[in-house]
């Protein structure tokens, strides 16, 4: 009998189903074994069209660049010159989102005040009222008013330096809140006049008005009992930004900020997070729209956040039109939410740096997201605040550059013309040219 | 005018809404200081108008003679209100101290947020009386809307008559007090023993309200507490 060799027979390696993918069917076993969704923090982390998918044109033989460095370049931006006596003025747009104290530690809130005013912009309170910390340490502050008013008083409000009503966020548009009760620690019950340790659901709606004409009413209030001195913010998640724009300048609103749904929660459901809402590459144009329908482009100022990570965001959001941008997650990280030397912390909490979002179980290494006294002195707020204020430094910087490169003076001369789209996805959204062709879609034919 | 006039307080100082315009009013009111002498405030032909007599953070006595429109009284912090009408949506939303007595009957949301203070109300309130309540003190002599003192916080709201669908629905640590029928209970509200401690609160506020009713006569409901924390169990009570 002759020995004859087996045929080798390639073997292919395992594939994993594209749509059941590995991620997917380790939820589904999760789920199976829980009965109950997941939770998390931060905002959609799945692949977007994003501003990634935009580029400068930059200048050449038709546009005149400035020299950079040499060449004036401005940043500034005024907000709140509608109705309000006395708008803000920040020397760049890049903002601090609303975060609350609850969600966020007092060290960390105290953190983005100090490197907020270093930069010469503002923060936000958020739900859980406003602290004496972030006060103190905050040039410009600007007041949340949300469904559950929680550490709503009087005086508080008429600390602050504009009024932001908060209808919603691009995380989770119709959503409301839930802050677990390892996080109401003395302190925050107190703060918003609950038990301690118990789980503390955030409304969704606004108790005491329903729609636009009663908005209209409680921003009439808001403006009384403040002399109308005050900015008055609507904050939007982004879903229906053409008409829910329209509503807010209805309203009455000064400010209009629109969050697109990479922007970051504090905790909700991974579902909502993923599958509610739009991107805010999706939602700028809209809003850009209505405001000039109504021919209040530039007087009342869009405020766009969701995703902003660079300075070419910041110039691409306000070249579509937005008077200023907004940072949260962005901020955190600045901050030294998952940094890499807590790896092995990351790692004893099944994650790892970079990825860590269980933002509401108050287990955060870096002491940002808990209200443990133990981790929340691991975070110094002077240190995490110039940390901050290098972090907005850089942002303005690197949009200062992309400005000059297209001839602008000022962030806010950037303009849609100097944008093309690297996909048909983009430019559909952003409303500028697919890149070497003069398309739009759905507003230019041909190319 | 004649007739307003004299309905107000002698030396008080009138504002008419006729011919003054709302931010005067609430600019003065506001502007106040503790030491001040003037403490009688009397508001003429209210004409249903919104925010009258915001944000006061003075204990001054505030009459207006007529009705008034959303969120009369808001955020007081010190006066005594007096509504000779009824009052729109949100009358003395988010109340801090001081007192508000409604003479007519109220829209919804009365005494939303409110952390202080005491809200009267003579005749009736719609839905979402108490909603969020944060520490104030309600008194409906009427009855009150469906879904009253959903997710109230802390204080006491006492209905002398009948309370709307879902009273308390998902409570945290407010007292309600009922005289009349409840058309039925949200989540998490049931009917608690009626302690001494809460006759005695209930004796006072019905004092308070210039009410003879019987302290007896009222059933007392509040948080059974299961949904303090969430757990998929209780995922059909919401």
């Amino acid at each position: 009998m002759n020995e004859t060799s087996a045929p080798h027979i390639p073997q292919t390696p395992p594939r994993f189903s594209a749509t059941f993918d590995p991620y997917t069917v380790a939820e589904i076993q999760r789920a199976a074994a829980t009965g109950i969704y997941d939770i998390r923090g931060g905002g959609s982390k799945r692949k977007l069209p994003h501003f990634d998918d935009l580029l400068f044109l930059g200048a050449s033989v038709s546009r005149y660049p400035l020299e950079g460095y040499r060449e004036r370049c401005g940043t500034d931006v005024i907000l709140g010159t509608r109705f309000a006596k006395k708008p803000i003025h920040l020397k760049i747009p890049v903002t601090i989102a609303g975060m609350s104290f609850g969600s966020l530690s007092a060290n960390a809130k105290e953190a983005l005040g100090r490197g907020a005013t270093a930069a010469g912009t503002s923060t936000t309170t958020g739900d859980g009222g406003m602290t004496p910390e972030e006060r103190g340490h905050s040039e410009t502050l600007i007041y949340q008013y949300l469904p559950s008013r929680y550490g709503m008083n009087l005086a508080d409000l008429r600390k602050a330096d504009a009024i932001e009503v908060v209808i919603g966020q691009g995380a989770k548009p119709g959503g409301g809140g839930m802050l677990l009760g390892q996080k109401i620690s003395p302190r925050v019950a107190q703060m918003r006049n609950l038990p301690e340790g118990i789980d503390q659901r955030s409304a969704c709606r606004h108790p005491d008005w329903t729609g636009p004409d009663d908005l209209e009413i409680k921003i009439l209030e808001l403006r009384e009992l403040t002399n109308w001195e005050k900015p008055i913010y609507i904050k939007v998640g982004a879903s229906r930004p053409y008409y829910d724009v329209t509503l807010a300048i209805k309203a009455g609103a000064d400010v209009v900020v629109l969050d697109g749904m990479q922007g970051g929660t504090a905790a909700t459901q991974e579902v909502f997070i993923e599958h509610v809402g739009i991107p805010i590459l999706a939602a700028i144009r809209p809003a850009v729209q209505a405001l000039q329908d109504l021919g209040l482009h530039r007087k009342v100022q869009l405020i766009v956040s969701g995703g902003i990570r660079t300075g070419a965001d910041v110039a691409k959001a306000l070249a579509l039109g937005a008077d200023a941008v907004a940072i949260g997650t962005a901020a955190l990280i600045a901050l030294g939410d998952n940094a890499p030397e807590l790896e092995s912390e990351y790692k004893k909490l099944g994650t790892t740096a970079g990825a860590y979002d269980d933002w509401h179980e108050g287990r955060d290494p870096a002491g940002i997201t808990t209200q443990d006294d133990k981790l929340a002195a691991r975070l110094d707020p002077v240190k995490a605040g110039h940390r901050l204020a290098n972090y907005l430094s850089v942002l303005t910087l690197e949009a200062q550059a992309i400005a000059r490169a297209c001839g602008k003076s000022h962030l806010h001369n950037l303009e849609p013309e100097d944008l093309v789209a690297l996909n048909i996805e983009a430019a559909a959204m952003a409303q500028v040219p697919l890149a070497g062709t003069s398309w739009i879609p759905g507003k230019t034919t041909g190319f | 005018m004649s007739t307003a006039v004299k309905l107000a307080e002698p030396g008080a100082i009138i504002f008419d809404l006729a011919s003054a315009e709302l931010r005067d009013l609430n600019g003065t009111l506001q502007g106040l200081d503790l030491t001040t002498n003037q403490t009688s405030w009397a508001v003429l032909n209210p004409r249903g108008e919104h925010a009258i007599a915001v944000g006061i953070t003075t204990p001054v006595n505030v009459t207006i003679d007529g009705h008034v429109g959303y969120y009369c009284g808001g955020m007081n912090d010190g006066a005594n209100i007096i509504i000779k009408g009824n009052a729109g949506p949100g009358v003395g939303e988010n109340m801090m101290s001081g007192s508000i007595h409604v003479l007519g009957d109220a829209s919804q949301a009365a005494g939303a947020t409110a952390h202080g203070g005491l809200l009267i109300i003579d005749g009736n309130a719609t839905a979402r009386c108490g909603i969020s309540m944060k520490g104030i003190d309600i008194v409906v002599k009427g009855n009150v809307g469906h879904m009253s003192a959903f997710m109230a916080q802390s204080g006491n709201l006492v209905v002398l008559g009948d309370a709307g669908e879902a009273l308390g629905d998902s409570l945290y640590e407010a007292r309600l007090f009922v005289r009349g029928k409840v058309a039925s209970l949200g989540a998490d509200c049931e009917e608690k023993p009626f302690t001494d401690e809460d006759k005695t609160i209930l004796a006072d506020l019905l004092k308070k309200a210039g009410s003879d009713a019987a302290v007896a006569d009222f059933k007392r409901y509040g948080s059974a507490r299961t949904l303090y924390h969430f757990h998929v169990d209780n995922a059909g009570a919401y």
